[in-house]
């Protein structure tokens, strides 16, 4: 909790005009920050690069996440950097805290993202990345009880494509992206990596629709596959509704409704998903 | 046919919705004018057009908008690689042209959904106007 407020804190002193940003892309094409710190949505990284860099910019910002569902919170706050809308560096902390018993499990993630081909407002083909997810588990003695394979550290890599259709949806603007994963995180990797019953990385595929409303205002959905690796419990796919403000390119908040299925024998796990970014230059 | 001709279109074509959302040819004209304010208020996009010649320039805009946008007019001004040449425009001072464009749609009141299909047929043009 105490951690929570100085990443508000941190996120106010990020409010628009205080700080110049880089504004070479057009309003919300960046999308937002996912829970494990690559821009995204909110659950799925997505081919573009955080921030408003264009190819000859660079820019920072930094992002604070709130999930709270039934029996589970998890809190994320990061940054992410790019360096010319060609490369992505971010890191996140995350805090997973079981409700009842206030345990917290801590990871950090460490993210790359490289884009590959195109843009993803004007090129033909969808904007094609590459991305890696680097995970450090702090906690690992939950990981450990519950049957991880390994407790320490692991790597995840994802390819992502994403494309916005002006005009596409009567009008509206459409944008998809679809995104393929080669993970074996057990619940983000806060349960550890590998399991009992599965030990070797699979491929797993996220996706998301949204359309913007207008210039300022998007609404999606999100789906994002996971593992299930551990045979004490169960683990489900995700899915969110969300809807995302830009007031400017200073920053932007997002509220959601996420599922998150059943999390280490607690199931039906919904709740309110929260975060916002700022951008510094 | 002579309406047509008298608002100052080569070759009469079919109307497309676009072009009718649009508000025809005042209201492309209109469009282009106020973009030509926007522009002269922006101290970014402003110096790129110190030299140029902004009768020519509406009027070859408003050409373009109108053919691309369905309309029954023919553009007749130069390619946008010959116009943009040496010019160096980048792609965030593309995408502020852009937001020039929207500003300007916004004050005209051409409707979001209509400022999107505009936006979709001009996007295409994008990788002949910047870094040439
Ligand atoms: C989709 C976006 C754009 C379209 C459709 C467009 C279209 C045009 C057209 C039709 C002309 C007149 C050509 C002629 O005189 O024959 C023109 C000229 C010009 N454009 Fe663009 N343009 C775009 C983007 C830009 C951008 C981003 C800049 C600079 C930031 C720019 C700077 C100019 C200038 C300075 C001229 C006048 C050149 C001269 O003086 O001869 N344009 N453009």
């Amino acid at each position: 909790m105490r951690k929570w407020k100085k990443s508000w804190a941190l996120g106010l002193l990020l409010l628009p005009d205080l700080c110049q940003a880089a504004d070479g892309k057009l309003l919300a094409t960046p999308g937002v920050s996912q829970v494990e710190g690559s821009a995204g949505g909110g659950l799925v990284p997505w081919a573009m690069l955080a921030g408003y860099a264009s190819r000859d910019e660079v820019s920072a910002s930094a992002f604070a996440t709130r999930v709270s569902v039934d029996d589970y919170r998890l809190e994320v706050w990061g940054a992410a950097f790019n360096w010319q809308d060609r490369v992505e560096l971010s890191a996140a902390h995350q805090n997973f805290t079981l409700k009842q018993s206030g345990d917290e499990i801590r990871q950090n993630v460490y993210g790359l993202k490289v884009r590959l081909y195109g843009d993803v407002v004007y090129s033909t083909w969808p904007q094609l990345s590459l991305g890696l997810q680097h995970k450090r588990l702090k906690d690992p003695a939950i990981a450990e009880a519950v049957g991880a394979d390994r407790t320490d550290h692991d790597t995840e890599f994802y390819l992502a494509a994403s494309k916005l259709h002006l005009g596409a949806l009567a009008g509206y603007n459409l944008l998809w992206n679809v995104t393929l994963r080669s993970s074996r995180s057990n619940q983000l990797g806060l349960l550890g990596y590998g399991g009992d019953e599965e030990s070797s990385r699979e491929l797993l595929g996220e996706a998301s629709l949204a359309v913007l409303l207008h210039r300022q205002w998007a609404l999606g959905y999100e789906y994002r596959m996971k593992p299930d690796n551990l045979g004490f419990a169960e683990e489900d796919d995700w899915s969110d509704f969300f809807i995302a403000y830009f007031p400017s390119k200073s920053f932007n908040v997002t509220a959601a409704y996420a599922d998150l299925g059943s999390i280490a024998g607690e199931d039906d796990q919904k709740g309110l998903y929260l975060s916002m970014t700022g951008y510094l230059w | 046919m002579l309406a047509l001709l008298a608002a100052g279109c080569a070759t009469p074509g079919t109307r497309g919705a676009l072009y009718d959302d649009l508000g025809g040819q005042a209201g492309i004209e209109k469009l282009v004018g106020r973009f030509i304010f926007e522009i002269g208020n922006d101290a970014l996009i402003r110096p790129y057009f110190e030299e140029t010649d902004l009768d020519r320039f509406h009027e070859k805009l408003t050409e373009q908008i109108c053919e691309v946008s369905g309309g029954p007019c023919r553009y007749s001004g130069d390619s946008m690689v010959d116009s943009h040449r040496n010019m160096g425009v980048t792609e965030a001072h593309f995408n502020q042209t852009v937001d020039l464009l929207i500003r300007a749609m916004e004050a005209e009141d051409i409707p979001h959904r209509v400022q999107n299909r505009l936006l979709a047929v001009l996007a295409p043009l994008r990788e002949d106007i910047i870094y040439q």
